[in-house]
């Protein structure tokens, strides 16, 4: 074999054979080579934006920043929505080995109920595991000392604070400012539709109701970012770049926190509701609605009992009395009523009417009844105010008539809302034909338009809308716009809240306005007035008008007697009175369910606030 | 030129058996991948010291062999052969498997891989085989070739290791390539490969196979799964650009998002860092040390050295393109180191054990043409 091999060799022919090999082998090495540069070269240079972006976006990531809420102060200076620290308890799923192990050790510690175990262990599935979870929030201040003692016994829990609503003053301004909750879904579409979803990337909550709600954009703030580098579990290396959150503008009111408490105060167990209001500009000096609630359990998120409780509650807690509730505005309106009586011609300050103590509808049998049985007598324009005369206003309303009465009252704001600043607001009803005949499916009957006189039959109003009237009749026509807030401030500036007045009502005469305001004052100033009793002995001037609002309709022949029907069935006290009468620095707006006469039990109530009000105006001494 | 006009007057390397150009080219190659691997770690003291360590054993594997006549690697290549592949057998029957595969040999006193050592058997084997007949090579010899290089593949192929067995088969190959296979038999097997592949995928392969394939073809289809790899690689490479990011500042490396970046993907944590300029650095490299080798093959004396020499070399670019190509998304992943720069095991000692058979292959040939 080894003869035959090398009989046939010739290794000069294989030597150049391999060589040509080697060389084709390596023509084929550098072709693959290129091969390579030129992949590079397009992932490098032809496509290297593109992939910069790339990683980028795997290694950079934007952390919202919650920014600090805007504080709310009242007229004083004083704290009514602050932002305090809340602490939890979190843990770190990827730095805990046990975590079911690690949930036991803490319960050992502080008190987690075996539900919220439950649920913190669900959680846990479905959380990224370097994020870190709560695991009891809310926590007292001893808890938060046992925690941080044992923490070095407990790898990947840790200790957070974040800030949160509180209000100080609990339940007295829950129905003014409102509060703060968890943003649900409804909220984050309304959020999407408005554009402004990234604002809220770092923010849970949001303004429920109130002031919280109304003013919510300029209360937020503006979100701050932190860009940070991550590595592939998403742990932050180091910070690249950051724009610090806004805070958002402090809000103060021009709420009296001090005349807000005697409200509450003087209401007491009723249910009610007062307004105070400079009826020069629309201030709102005390906004309170009598039951109220706590508004620091729906911050924390209300737990199902104590919110079907509220819910259910037969004093209905949870309605704005303010400007949700709704009832007839009774003899209240009946300045209004002169004016527009005075204005068009229909009565003049001289004119008089018999009163027998009913009216009857020319052609009509039945009596509509005067509050006094035996009647006024001869009564003119100031008697039929002072002592709140129901017949001579049956009278003059038939007189008017329905459309030009709705038309008029409307200009007063009776059945709109007033634009306070709260979205919760009922436009009350300002009956008219139109109205009728779509909502009942009826002609207007004659008499409707005569309890229409005394503020009756389908009329309703809200207290803030008698508030706004008030103020438009004392302003002769001129409507300020009621809001509580009276101003922004951030660091660099105040932006005003108060818009200027505008005319609604064009005066003919200004000396019907005048007669209306007079009658008002004599009301409360001079014996015989309905008011007369309440203020007895003040040291200001004032005026006002007294209402009784039946909350039943009687038969003609039925004697109302407040023992014998049902506590809810009793007539509303409603009382609007301003002072001083000359030049009003302060109204009053006082409704008081079910509690009778306005003369007796809201009237008095009026009294006190103006009484609080002017004695801490003098104790101020040359403050505004 | 030097040695033969002063035999009694030899330098250093002469005196170790060592050929310098290829020598300074390794150290050069194992240098950059000291730095690379350094950043890639993640400056990680242990492994740096744990490839230290297995740099200085694969260099004395280096050092060892370049002192054996290339006679004794002829003499042994039946042997070793015949081993290895019993070995293999003994793998698949009583071997450690480890990450799912049987690649582990125990030998109570070592753990030991025979894949490994056939990686130079079988060219060994293959050359000597050849060698023993003239060139070109006759058909029949090419076909008791091709089975010479199928057996073990099929073998490492069952462990499985694709990457393993690859490139054993082209070790083989490239010996009776070199050896003079002819062109028609080339352009046949060239044709065949194609019509083969849409064969299998049309009645071979399972849908999970399949997927794979189009995995590959497009790893976008699949970024959170097995796409995921290529992608990260490819956004590495990519955001590199053409200076690079510098070294240790690889965002892609360092904050983890690449995988497998201290081993198989370290290419890509290098082309990151050193942009361009560093992959043409390297390539150069490589192509220094490859030509290098073709080099003392064509030298060799006889052709047994000639064939095992030149496969070797070609072997060694095999690894290059094939992990290259994989990292930077023109082939498939298949598991296959970034030669003498990557992290890990065995691969290195064998590729050094094969670089010291061809300093030995360069620096014996005047002895052997002086008996």
């Amino acid at each position: 074999m080894i003869k035959k091999r090398q009989s046939i060799q010739d290794p000069a022919a294989e030597s150049q054979l391999f060589n040509q090999r080697a060389l084709f082998g390596y023509a084929v090495v550098l072709i693959c080579f290129f091969v390579v540069v030129f992949n590079q070269y397009k992932l490098q240079v032809v496509m290297h934006d593109h992939y910069v972006t790339r990683a980028d976006g795997n290694r950079i990531k934007l952390i919202p920043q919650p920014p600090n809420r805007g504080l709310i102060y009242d007229r004083n200076g004083i704290l009514l929505a602050e932002n305090r620290p809340i602490h939890s308890v979190e843990l770190i799923p990827e730095q805990v080995k046990d975590i079911s192990q690690t949930l036991m050790e803490i319960a050992k510690l502080i008190e987690i109920t075996p539900e919220r175990q439950q649920e913190f262990l669900k959680e846990v599935k479905y959380h990224r595991r370097f994020v870190s979870i709560a695991v009891k929030e809310h926590l007292t201040e001893q808890e938060v000392a046992i925690i941080a003692v044992n923490q070095h016994r407990l790898p990947g829990v840790t200790l957070e604070a974040r800030l949160t609503r509180h209000y100080p003053y609990g339940e007295l301004f829950t129905h003014a400012i409102g509060y703060i909750g968890k943003i649900n879904a409804k909220e984050l579409d309304k959020l999407e539709e408005e554009g402004v979803t990234a604002n809220y990337a770092a923010s849970r909550d949001i303004g429920k109701i109130g002031l919280e709600r109304y003013y919510e954009s300029q209360l937020h703030g503006q979100v701050g970012f932190q860009q940070v580098e991550v590595n592939n579990r998403g742990r932050v290396i180091r910070i690249l770049d950051s724009k610090p959150a806004t805070s958002g503008d402090d809000l103060i009111l021009s709420i009296d926190m001090h005349l807000q408490k005697k409200a509450k105060e003087l209401l007491g167990e009723n249910r009610g509701a007062i307004v105070a209001m400079d009826p020069r500009d629309g201030a709102v000096l005390a906004f309170y609605s009598n039951p109220s609630y706590d508004p620091n359990l729906f911050v924390h998120g209300i737990s199902g009992k104590n919110y079907r409780e509220l819910l259910n509650s037969p004093d209905r807690p949870l309605v704005n009395r303010v400007t949700q509730g709704v009832y007839p505005p009774a003899s209240t309106i009946k300045p209004h009523m002169a004016i527009l009586g005075l204005e068009h011609g229909t009565v003049t300050e001289q004119t008089r009417i018999p009163d027998p103590g009913f009216y009857k509808l020319p052609n009509y049998s039945r009596p509509y009844r005067d509050h006094v049985k035996w009647g006024h007598g001869w009564v003119d324009v100031y008697t039929a105010i002072t002592k709140s005369c129901d017949t001579y206003f049956y009278d003059l309303a038939v007189k008017l008539g329905i459309d030009r009465i709705s038309d008029y009252m409307k200009k007063f704001g009776f059945g709109s809302r007033t634009g306070i600043d709260v979205m919760e607001e009922s436009a009350g009803l300002m009956p008219s034909k139109e109205w009728k005949r779509a909502r009942h499916k009826q002609n207007w009957f004659p008499g409707d338009t005569v309890s229409l006189g005394i503020g009756q039959s389908y009329w309703s109003t809200t207290p803030m809308q008698l508030a706004l009237s008030t103020a438009i009749l004392l302003n002769d026509g001129l409507k300020p716009t009621p809001h509580m807030g009276r101003y922004f401030r951030n660091q660099s500036k105040d932006t005003s809240l108060i818009a200027p007045l505008e005319r609604v009502i064009e005066v003919k005469n200004p000396k019907n306005w005048q007669i209306s305001k007079e009658a008002m004052r004599q009301t409360l100033m001079e014996q015989g007035g309905t008011g007369f009793n309440a203020f007895k002995g003040i040291s200001y001037s004032a005026g006002g008008k007294t209402g009784t609002a039946q909350v039943i309709n009687m038969a003609a022949n039925q004697k109302y007697d407040a023992n014998a029907i049902k506590e809810i069935h009793r007539d509303n006290a409603m009382f609007i009175g301003y002072a001083p009468a000359e030049n009003p620095s302060i109204s009053l707006t006082v409704t008081v369910e079910n509690a009778g006469g306005g003369g007796s039990n809201a009237a008095p109530i009026a009294r006190k606030m103006m009484d609080y009000y002017f004695t801490r105006q003098s104790a101020a001494g040359a403050q505004p | 030129m030097n040695l033969l006009k002063d035999p009694n007057h030899k330098g250093l390397l002469a005196k170790l058996h060592l050929d310098g150009p290829l020598l300074a080219g390794l150290i050069l190659l194992c240098v950059t991948g000291l730095f690379v691997l350094y950043s890639a770690s993640g400056q990680h003291w242990d492994m740096m010291a744990a490839h230290s360590t297995r740099l200085v054993f694969a260099f004395g594997a280096m050092l060892f062999l370049a002192q054996v006549k290339p006679q004794t690697f002829h003499f042994w290549a039946v042997p070793l052969f015949l081993a290895g592949t019993a070995m293999l057998v003994m793998v698949l029957a009583f071997g450690h498997v480890g990450k799912g595969a049987q690649r582990w040999l125990d030998l109570g006193f070592m753990k030991f891989q025979p894949s490994e050592v056939m990686k130079l058997a079988v060219p060994m084997a293959v050359a000597w085989y050849v060698s023993s007949h003239p060139l070109p090579l006759k058909f029949r010899h090419l076909i008791v070739g091709f089975i010479m290089c199928a057996i073990p593949t099929v073998l490492i192929q069952q462990q499985p290791d694709l990457g393993t067995s690859i490139l054993i088969f082209v070790a083989g190959v490239f010996v009776l390539f070199l050896g003079g296979m002819s062109w028609r038999i080339i352009t046949a097997i060239a044709l065949i490969i194609p019509v083969a592949s849409y064969t299998m995928w049309l009645f071979v392969m399972h849908d999970y196979q399949k997927r794979r394939v189009l995995t590959f073809l497009n790893p976008e289809s699949d970024p959170l799964g097995s796409g995921y790899h290529i992608i990260q690689s490819k956004i590495a490479i990519g955001s590199g650009g053409f200076e690079g990011k510098g070294w240790m500042h690889g965002t892609q490396s360092q904050l983890e998002f690449l995988p497998e970046r201290h081993t198989d993907f370290i290419f890509s944590v290098f082309s990151e860092e050193l942009g361009m300029i560093g992959v043409l650095f390297l390539l150069a490299l490589y192509a220094f040390i490859i030509a290098r080798g073709l080099i003392i093959a064509s030298r060799a004396q006889d052709n047994f050295s000639k064939l095992l020499a030149g496969s070797i070399t070609l072997t060694f670019f095999v690894y290059v393109f094939v992990n290259i190509g994989m990292v930077s998304g023109l082939l498939p992943v298949v598991g296959v180191p970034l030669p003498l720069v990557s992290y890990g095991g065995t691969s290195m000692v064998t590729l050094m054990a094969g670089f010291g058979i061809l300093m030995s292959v360069s620096t014996h040939k005047r002895l052997l043409a002086q008996q």
